[in-house]
Order: structure tokens, then sequence, then C-alpha cells
């Protein structure tokens, strides 16, 4: 009776095997880069807004501070996104009658809300809150970057688990002192290390990584 | 489990102690009767029955039979099969686009994400209770007590706490209705307008109006202005959670109405006459804080004693130290009985033989030995004759001015209400009415069947309805209003007290719903006048300097407006001409339900699913009866006895029939209710009013009258070989023969403060284990729960529900045993089924430090926090289920399905924003509250101070009316919890299985009167 297989079919096998193990790795590594692409995480991605805000103007050319538009990240989880009021607290007088900014004028006008489309957006189990972090000198452009540089909104951390852990295992490597939080041009000093060691002392950070931190 | 024998060593150092008593040796404490210390949560375990022992060995009885069965087990393997192939697919979604609705003016003091906390108060019966409502951007999501209204003190009863239900129900009435059709409010004020324009000529001869009992400043006063416009048009009240005893009691007694509180703080001794003083009623928060401050065993001096007679057994009989279960018409008997002995009343008529004949010699005796320290009360249901007797009882024994106390009647208008509705009926009936404005309550519904309510309002031309639902009385009138929910419109009202608050609104109308100070205000002479004006007028308030006006919103009440004591002098004929008629016939027993009450919760999903206290009944009502009048009537197949089918209970049905009238419900016997009598409970059977109201129960209405509306003799129950599957939780969760209360008397506890835990294994030593203990360096925190306190009102319950966004399974899947609380109220009881002393266990998770959920799980979803909290992480929850199989106190709630209702719009407004809205297919469970504890501990760690202790309150915690539940932190031993954990009477609920529980328990301690013993 003739053989089934052919000598070669012990050496396809052999390699078919061992590749396998390479296919199937290399499919997990795959899997990993996609879910860590900007494709889901959506980091880098600007986002189309009804009003073509620029945070690059507002913060780089004019230098307004974080807290005039997000005044409740200091005492509250949400940072809070400014009233329509507050954008015409100066759009009454700049640019009264720029076409970019009737949208503005209308929501003024007919008391009803701008849209924004939300670029920082955690699912919905997770309870994220800007004043505690604001609280222990983690600073603004820590998580959200140079939004200074920002024409459009995007999002520049991938706001994935891995990345907040990373911050609550290792505070030290990240926190500022806190009259350096909200300073968009805030430079990591070289001896970020020593500095992140007598900063979480001082404020008693502490690296909390129970679930129940952020998931209720 | 099953097979587990008594004593047996099941390895791990761990014993089965399945019969505390019955343990020789250690048992030492001089406990008079071994048998009554024996605990049991059902009749059949009362009695042993060997194959309700089998029912309860099969942990899953519906799925018994698909094991064994072949063909069933391989379709399961196959949907197992394709479920585990499809489980990863349900990951693959992208997250949506969110949008963020910035305010176009934000306002003043509002911070996103920050709640703002209002005073507001919601009225019962005309009394209103104090609270706070927490709203988020405008939302209000949770009601809590308001620490500064004295009927109140911080706590919150189950009707206040599901209210938010209410105000979001998405069955409420949306818009204004003539004959079905939508019409403007114009059209409505146009119509008025013609109908009072041809009464002015007639002094308003035809107009009627008809509100439950007004406690409202404002709307009395306004509704006495019509009155004097329309001088011939007549005021009714009908509101069945009120009680015409009550008043009609004062009237024979003094002559005149008067409201009468209680101060439980002054009284040593307590004789509740079929009165559930701590459970329902106005003043009850405050009198259950009261009770249970006086029942702290390490002051035993000031230990109080409560006695109970009643038919329906109450939180209030349970919590009592002794209790009589009597027939309705018993309850005048006893109440005469002990009034003779007390040395007021006719004597020598009143003689009862037997074991109540002792009862009410120890009772009288008691009272005698405490005069000016004791205290009567009547219940709400009973007729004027006990209130009068109780009332000449009090005068006697000097109680009045010092535990009672007299005052104007908190209603602005006391009048015989049963009566009152008689009178509107026989007007109608008598075609002298042309206009019916109800103004509040479903009287077609809770109208005595024998009064022929909803006939009589056919001969009525124009038919106005103000209420918050489409139901039965909407459907036979011409207009249907749809009413503002209390936390939608400004109004007033008073405490139990007299102590007035203004009831400011939260949120605008949802459904442009009106007031009641609206629709009345359309009679008046400026009815463009808004509630808010009105209220504003009737207070006086100087409108250009209101910082008065706005500390009485700040803080709830208006101060110095409790009515002032007064002392009405008794008729001396008030009680010497009581005709006693004790029935020998079968009586029936009317109650409002203590969740629905007549009704008007009956479409609230919390309530309704909500176990009720003592029969642990959900969905439903049902003839109670005691144990041996269900066997007397159902033969020896009893009802509710056998431990029913797939883990129901089967009941027969039986019909009353009473005065010509019938109904039919389901039989259910409960322990401690008297025999050859029958409760039941109004607000069921309801046939309009929305989805969850209708279809759940019988209208035992039915078969009420006006003479007598809440009992009827002569009743008879008729088997009709029918059987009904009655969903009750007492059911669910069953003790598999451990003993989880610790009890003992006064007595014992004085002799050997840990003599309630003899018998009990104990927490084993730490080192029983290789596993190196936990380190808790911060925070460790803990609770205490008082089962000597609990008086098993459910509160807590429901404000777990309610901060937790804890969804509503319905009937189908209790009957399965899959209702959703977290923390669920077991009741035990010990000693005889015809009398036993019963006990509350509220049971939320017992964050164990050795938890037997942990290490189970296979995707690490429910892990140990470092501060010893059991967190439960739900989106890496997979459902196997295999942690709530290994919780030893089966505290773990399973979604088996999409539970929560996710797309229903006004729903989602009213859930709590800090607490994820779980999905099918996850476990979930108890979690301290830990919003709570995360959103204090952010708040002082920005402040960079220590959390104090009481700063953080678990949702339970907070409504306790009873101070029942502490939570708080054990590394601080100064903290309250750690102080009542190193207590005597502290021991962990299946302590010998090593699991270390955080929630710790303190066993009950009671003032047994040495008299009649522990089993009266």
């Amino acid at each position: 009776m003739s053989q089934i297989f052919q000598r070669s079919a012990n050496t396809i096998a052999r390699v078919s095997i061992f590749g396998a193990v390479f296919f199937v790795a290399g499919l997990l590594y795959l899997f990993d880069q996609v879910n860590r692409s900007p494709w889901i995480t959506e980091a880098h991605v600007a986002r189309d807004q009804p009003i073509q805000f620029s945070h690059e103007r507002h913060v780089a050319g004019n230098g307004i501070d974080c807290r005039y538009c997000h005044t409740s990240v200091e005492d509250s989880s949400f940072a809070g996104i400014p009233p329509t009021k507050t954008c015409m607290n100066c759009h009454s007088q700049i640019f009264a009658n720029s076409v970019y900014l009737e949208p503005v004028r209308e929501s003024f006008r007919t008391d009803r809300s701008i849209e924004w489309v939300r670029v920082h957006d955690l699912p919905d189990f997770v309870y994220f809150d800007h004043s505690i972090h604001v609280n222990k000198g983690v600073g603004c452009t820590t998580c959200h970057g140079q939004v200074d540089r920002m024409p459009l909104m995007w999002r520049e951390k991938s706001l994935q688990m891995d990345w907040c852990i990373d911050c609550h295992r290792q505070p030290e490597r990240y926190v500022r002192p806190r009259e350096a939080v909200f300073r968009v041009d805030y430079e990591p000093p070289p001896d970020q290390l020593d500095l992140g060691r007598r900063l979480v002392a001082e404020y008693q950070i502490q690296k909390l990584t129970s679930c129940s931190t952020c998931h209720r | 489990m099953s097979s587990l024998t008594d004593g047996r060593d099941l390895g791990f150092g761990i014993r089965d102690s399945r019969r505390i008593t019955e343990s020789p040796g250690r048992h030492e404490s001089p406990t008079p009767n071994p048998e009554s210390r024996r605990f049991w949560r059902t009749l059949d375990e009362s009695v042993d029955d060997p194959a309700f022992q089998r029912f309860v060995e099969n942990e899953f009885p519906s799925q018994v039979e698909a094991i064994g069965d072949p063909v069933q087990r391989r379709t399961f393997l196959k949907l197992m099969g394709a479920s585990m192939a499809l489980a990863g697919a349900t990951a693959c979604t992208r997250q949506p686009l969110e949008r963020i609705v910035p305010y176009v003016r934000q306002p003043e003091e509002l911070i996103p994400g920050k709640p703002l906390f209002f005073a507001t108060a919601m009225t019962l019966g005309g009394v209103a209770t104090g609270l706070l409502v927490e709203s988020h951007e405008g939302r209000p999501t949770k009601i809590e007590g308001n620490p500064l209204h004295p009927g109140s003190l911080g706590a919150a009863d189950v009707y206040a706490q599901a209210a938010i239900l209410g105000l979001y129900d998405p069955d409420r009435a949306t818009t204004l209705t003539y004959l079905g059709e939508i019409r403007p409010w114009s059209a409505y004020l146009g119509a008025m307008r013609a109908v009072l324009a041809a009464q002015q000529p007639l002094r308003g001869a035809g107009i009627r109006i008809l509100t439950e009992s007004v406690g409202s400043p404002t709307l009395a006063a306004q509704i006495r202005d019509v009155l004097s416009r329309y001088p011939a048009a007549k005021w009714h009240q009908w509101d069945p959670a009120t009680s015409d005893g009550a008043r009609a009691g004062a009237r024979l007694a003094f002559g005149e109405y008067v409201s009468t509180q209680y101060r439980l703080d002054r009284a040593d001794v307590i004789v509740a006459f079929d009165a559930d003083l701590l459970g329902c009623g106005p003043g009850s928060l405050r009198y259950a804080r009261d009770f249970a401050a006086r029942r702290r065993p390490d002051d035993p001096a000031r230990m109080n004693r409560l006695y109970a007679v009643e038919t329906m057994p109450t939180p209030t009989g349970a919590r009592a130290d002794h209790r009589l279960p009597s027939k309705p018409s018993e309850v005048l008997a006893v109440a005469r009985a002990i009034a003779e002995r007390v040395g007021t009343g006719r004597a020598g008529e009143a003689g009862r033989a037997g074991g109540a004949g002792k009862f009410i010699d120890a009772v009288a005796k008691d009272l005698l030995a405490h005069r000016g320290r004791s205290l009567v009360v009547a219940g709400d249901h009973q007729p004027a004759e006990v209130h009068a007797l109780a009332h000449a009882i009090n005068q006697a024994l000097g109680n009045a001015g010092a535990t009672v106390v007299y005052a104007d009647p908190v209603e602005a208008a006391a009048v015989s209400q049963i009566d009152s509705l008689r009178e509107l009926v026989d007007d109608m009936n008598a075609g002298k009415v042309d206009l019916l404005l109800i103004l509040a309550g479903n009287p077609v519904y809770t109208a005595p069947a024998d009064l022929n309510f909803s006939a009589a309002m056919d001969k009525v031309q124009l038919r106005a309805h103000l209420s918050l639902y489409e139901d039965e009385t909407s459907a036979r009138c011409h207009w249907q209003i749809p009413e503002a929910h209390f936390l939608e419109a400004w109004s007033d009202a008073r405490a139990f007290d007299g102590t007035a608050s203004i009831v400011q609104p939260l949120i605008a109308p949802l459904y442009g719903g009106r007031s009641a100070h609206d629709v009345i205000g359309v009679m008046s002479e400026r009815p463009e006048r808004s509630a808010y004006d009105i209220i504003r007028e009737q207070w006086k308030v100087d409108p250009k300097n209101d910082a008065e006006w706005r500390t009485w919103l700040h803080d709830g009440v208006i101060p110095n407006t409790a009515f002032a004591p007064r002392s009405p002098s008794l008729a001396p004929s008030a009680i010497s001409n009581l005709q006693l008629a004790i029935s020998n016939s079968f009586e029936i027993a009317f109650r409002n339900d203590p969740c629905v009450l007549d009704g008007r919760f009956a479409n609230n999903g919390w309530l309704q699913e909500l176990p009720k206290p003592i029969t642990k009944l959900t969905w439903d009502n049902a003839i109670i009866v005691s144990p041996a009048t269900a066997a007397r009537l159902s033969g020896a197949n009893n009802p509710s006895y056998r431990g029913g089918e797939h883990g129901t209970i089967l009941s027969d049905v039986f019909e009353i029939r009473a005065g010509g009238r019938a109904v039919r419900g389901p039989l259910f016997a409960i322990a401690g209710h008297p025999d050859d009598c029958a409760t039941v409970h109004l607000g069921y059977g309801r046939v309009r009013g929305g989805n969850t109201a209708r279809d759940a129960g019988f209208n035992a209405g039915a078969v009420r009258t006006s003479q007598s509306p809440w009992s009827a003799s002569g009743a008879e129950l008729v088997k009709t070989g029918d059987t009904y599957g009655l969903p009750c939780t007492q059911y669910h969760h069953l003790m598999e023969g451990r003993a989880p209360i610790h009890a003992a008397t006064k007595e014992e506890y004085a002799h050997d403060p840990k003599s309630m835990h003899e018998g009990e294994e104990g927490t084993p030593p730490r080192t029983i284990t290789l596993y190196p203990d936990y380190k808790y360096e911060g925070h460790k925190w803990g609770m205490a729960i008082d089962v000597n306190a609990c008086i098993g009102c459910n509160a807590c319950v429901v404000a777990c529900q309610a901060e937790n966004n804890i969804p509503v399974v319905g009937k189908d899947q209790v009957l399965r045993g899959r209702e959703m609380h977290w923390l669920r109220v077991d009741t035990y009881y010990s000693g005889a089924s015809e009398n036993p002393q019963t006990y509350f266990q509220p049971v939320p998770c017992m964050h164990c430090e050795n938890a037997p959920c942990e290490p189970v799980c296979p995707v690490g979803a429910t892990v140990h926090s470092h501060e010893g909290l059991n967190d439960m992480v739900y989106n890496r929850c997979v459902g196997t289920r295999y942690c709530s199989n290994n919780c030893p106190y089966k505290v773990r709630r399973f979604n088996y399905f999409l539970y929560q209702d996710w797309n229903t719009p006004s729903l989602k407004l009213g859930r709590n924003p800090n607490v994820t809205v779980r999905s099918r297919g996850v476990m979930e469970k108890c979690t301290y509250c830990v919003q709570r504890i995360n959103a204090v501990k952010i708040e002082s760690e920005k402040a960079g101070r220590r959390i104090g202790d009481g700063e953080i309150r678990t949702a339970c915690q907070q409504t306790c009316p009873a101070e029942a539940i502490v939570f708080g932190d054990l590394n601080d031993p100064g903290s309250k919890v750690a102080r009542l954990q190193a207590d005597a009477r502290n021991y962990a609920l299946l302590g010998e299985l090593n699991t270390r529980p955080r929630t710790t328990y303190l066993g009950a301690v009671r003032n047994v009167n040495p008299e009649l013993g522990e089993d009266a």
C-alpha cells in the first residue's frame, strides 16, 4: 500500500505547527495594536464641532486661563463646559458680527444650548473626578495634551485603562506642583522623579488601584 | 449543603450548627423554654415538614428536572456553546458619539456635577413629612428626610423614598382631557366659567368639592374663600389614609376634634391597641426614633416595654415584648377590660378568660405601676370607642400632658369623612349636584362598595378630576386634569405636631400638571394668581424683604408654628355607654396596604416589588389568616404550607362573601394572626391607573361597607378550587436551620451580656487560614446593624433601590426568586406559630474579609479593595454566577434579563448619575454606597483632613428611622461603628464560616414582663 503522505509532509507539519504559534501570537499582537490604535481610541482625531472653536486661539493667542471657561474643574468631577453666556462675555464686543459666531448668538437669543461633541468621553462605568486630580497636582496638559496647539480639539491620550493605571501606580512620574497645574507651557523638569516623589509625599497622593476607586 | 447533619464536622474546622438549642452542655443560660429560642422563617420550618425540607435542599427547584433529562441537557449544551461563541461579539461596539449640552445661562450656585439639596415636604393623609431632595442639574434623584423637621428627624419612609419613581412614572396623566380628547387649559377655564356663572344665582348650591384630608393652610383658605363666594356649595373630604376612628374617638372623649401626639421618649410602658404607630401614620418616623432610642440595652433602666393587641401582625406588633392576637371585635373588649382595671369605665362587664385575662391583668398592673410614664395608643383602623377608651385610660393614668400631648387637629377641617362622603353620594343621587370637582384621590375605587359612588356620579352634570394618573375616577369624569407631583408644585403643609413647611418644587411640571391650588384658584376672585403668590400671601411674606421666607425654604420648616399643647377635659359620659359586641362569626379586617396604601401608590414599581413587612408578599395581596384557620378552611392540603412548586407558594383561592358582595383572592397563612378572622389589604385589583397598577391582586374594597369600613363580621370564606401562585420572598434564601438571630431577655442580658450568643460557634481564630491577612492601613469600612432597633419598615430597602439604580423585575421574576434588592429585610420567628416573637434582620452584602465570592470568580470581577470593600466590577463580569453560588449570605443579585428600563426617557432623569446602570448578564450587590464614600473621601482629601465619624452615611443608614444601621471606619477606635462592634451584643452572621464579615449584627434584647413569661 502506498504512503498517503510524502516524506516532506513531516517538514510541512513541523513548520506549520511551529508557524501556527507565531501566527496566533501575531494575530494577538495585531489585535492588541489595533485596539490601541487611534482607529479604536480615537486619539489625535480632531472632532467637528458646531462652532469652529479653537483652543489654540483662545489659550495661546489670548492667554485665557483654563478656569475662565472650565469653572468647576477645581470643585467638581466635571470640569464644566462654559455656558453660552461665557462666550458672550467677550463676543458681544469682539467679533460681534462674525458669521462663525452666529450659532453662539443664536443660542443666546433663543435660549437653546450649543450641543458640543464630547471629545474626552470615558465609558459610562468610569467615574473620573477632575477636582481631586487637579488638587493633587495633575496638570491639565498631562492628560489633555497641549491644548494651546489644538485648533480643533482632539483626544491626546488613549483614555484606556492601562493609561489611567500607569499614573495611579506611579504618580511620581507625572505630578507637578499645584501652582503649575493650569500652566499649558509647563515642561517636566529633568529631575521629575525626585520632584514627583517629594510631591507625592507632600500632597499625600495615594496610589489608588482598587476597582471601586473609579468603577461603582 | 443538603446532607448536613447536626453538629457534623464538615472539615475546615466548620461545624454545622443546625439547632442552637440542641447542643447540650453548652447551654447554661437561665432560659425558661429552650424551644422558644428555635428560630424559623416560614410556617413549614416551624412544623418541620419533611417535604418542605426536601424543597429547601433543592437550591434551584425549577431546574431539577432539566438536569436529569438527557435531551434537555444536550439542548442546554448547544445553547451554552452558542452563547460562548457569541459572548465576545457583544463587546464589539464602538463608543457612540456623545454630546455635551451646557447651559445658556448657568444658574447661580450650581456647580455642574455636584448635587444641590432642597427642603420640601410630602403630604400623606394631610400630614407632612419634611424632606431633603437631592437634585442633579435640576433633576431630583433622591429623597432623604429633613433633619430639622420634627416629623422626620432625617428619616424618610417608604412612600417618600419611592416618590422619585412616582415623579418620573411614564404612566402619569400627561394631558388635560375632556371626555378623553385633548383640550387646552383655556377650554377648561371656559367650561368652568360657564358653570360658575350658572351657579352664581343659586349661590353655588350645585357645587361640590371633594378633597382628601387638607393639611395645607393655604389650600384650606382657598376652599373657604370659594365657599364664601358660593355659600350654598359644599366641601367634602374622603381620604382613606386618615382615621375617622381617631377623629370620632376624640369627639366622643372630649366633645371636640383634637389631635393626639405621643411622646415615646417619656413612656416606660406602651400599649398599642391595633396601632402600628412605628410603621405608618402621622409622626411614625419620629415615634420609631424615640422608641428605638429607649430600647438600647446598655441603659437597661430606660428600656421601655411595648404591649400590642392586634389583628394583622404589624412592625409594631413584631417589636412588642408581648403581643395579643385579637379578632377585630375583640380589641374593644380588651381595651375596655384594661380600662376597667386601671380604674376608668364601667366595672364588671369586661372579663375575658384564658390567656387574654392574664395578659390584661399584667398590662393593667404594668400601666398602674407607671402612672404618668405609660402610654396607650389606639390604631387608625379602630372604631371611635377604642380611641375614647385610650383617651380615658391615658387620662386616668395621668399620662395626658406627659406622654400624650393633645393639640388642634393638623387637618384644616376635621370631619367624619365617611359621613361626608355618604352625604355627597346622597346629594348626587338626589340630583342636587351640578358640578363635582374632585381635587384629590380616587373615590370611584376607594369609596366603600355599598355607597355606589360611581353610579351616583352619573347624575352630576359636570365632573372634573385632578389626579396624577388616569384612574378609575378619571374614567367617570368629563374633565381629567393632570396633577402636578409634589416635587413639581408649590404648596404648604403641616407636620403631625402642626409645624408648617413650605412645599417647594424641585422641577417644572414635566407634563404641565396643575396643583390643587391652581384648580381651586379658577373658582376664586383672582384666577390668574399663581400658587406661589397665593402661598406667599397666605404666609404674609413681604415681597420686598423675603429673607425670612428664604430661611423657611432653606430649613424646610417655619419656626414656632407647632400647635400649642391643649388639655381638653374628658367628657364624663364618654365611655360609660359603650356597646360591647364581640362577634362570634368570621370577621374580615380591612387594612391599607403597607406598600401601595389605598392604591394611590399602586403604579409605583418600587413599592409593588417591596416585600411587605411580615407577609413578604410582593405584587399581590391575599386573604391573610392564621395557620389554624388556614388548615380548617383548606383541609389537609394547606395553602402556602406545602412549600410550593418551583419555589413559589401555591395558595387555594377563596371567595369572600360579605353582605351580598363577593371577591376572590388567594389564602395566605401568617404566624401570629388570630383565628377565625382574615385580614385583607386594600389598594389592589385596580382596573385603571397605569400598567404597573393594573392586574395586581384583587380589590378587597369590593366587600367593604361604609357602616364599618375597617372590619366586617358575618363574612364567609368559600373555597373555589382554584390555586394561585403568590410571589412571597419569605421563602427565598432560606436559613436551612441556622440561627441568624441572637436574642435574649433583659434579665438574661443583665446576668450575662453574652448569653445571647450561647450555643454559637463564633468566629474561628485568625490562624485557621494559611493565607496572609489583608492589611488595611487607611480606612477600614464596616457596618453594624442593630437587630434590637430594626422595626422592619423597609425604608432602607427602597432607599437603597433609589440610590443605587436598582431595577424592578416584575412578578414573574420574583416568583423565580430573582428580585434585585441589594438589601433585604429577613423576618425570623421564634416560639409557637400562634403567637411568635418576631425579629427583623436587614441583610446587605457583608463585605467579608475572607469573601467566598472573590476566589471563585474566573475573571476577577469581584475583588477586595484596600479599604476592605468587596468591589463588584460590572464591566468585567461575564455572568458565571459562581460568586452568588458561593455566597453564604445570598446577597448577590444577577441580571438574568435587561431588567433596567434603558429606553423610557422619563426614567433616565431619575437615576443616580454616580452609579452605573447595569445591563443584562452581570452580577450586582451592595457596595456600601461606594459612591458616597468616594465623594466624601475626595472632599476630605481636597481639604486635607480626616473623614469625620458619621460623615459618610449609606443610603440605608440615612433613612432609617430607628437608627438601626451604623456605618463607619473600624480603624478609628472612637467611631460609633467600632464601639458597636466591640459591644457584647455584637455577632457575625454565620461567623463560624470564617468569612469575617464587615457587617455585623447586634443581638436583640426583649424587655419581657416576668408575669407573662417569654411566650406571651
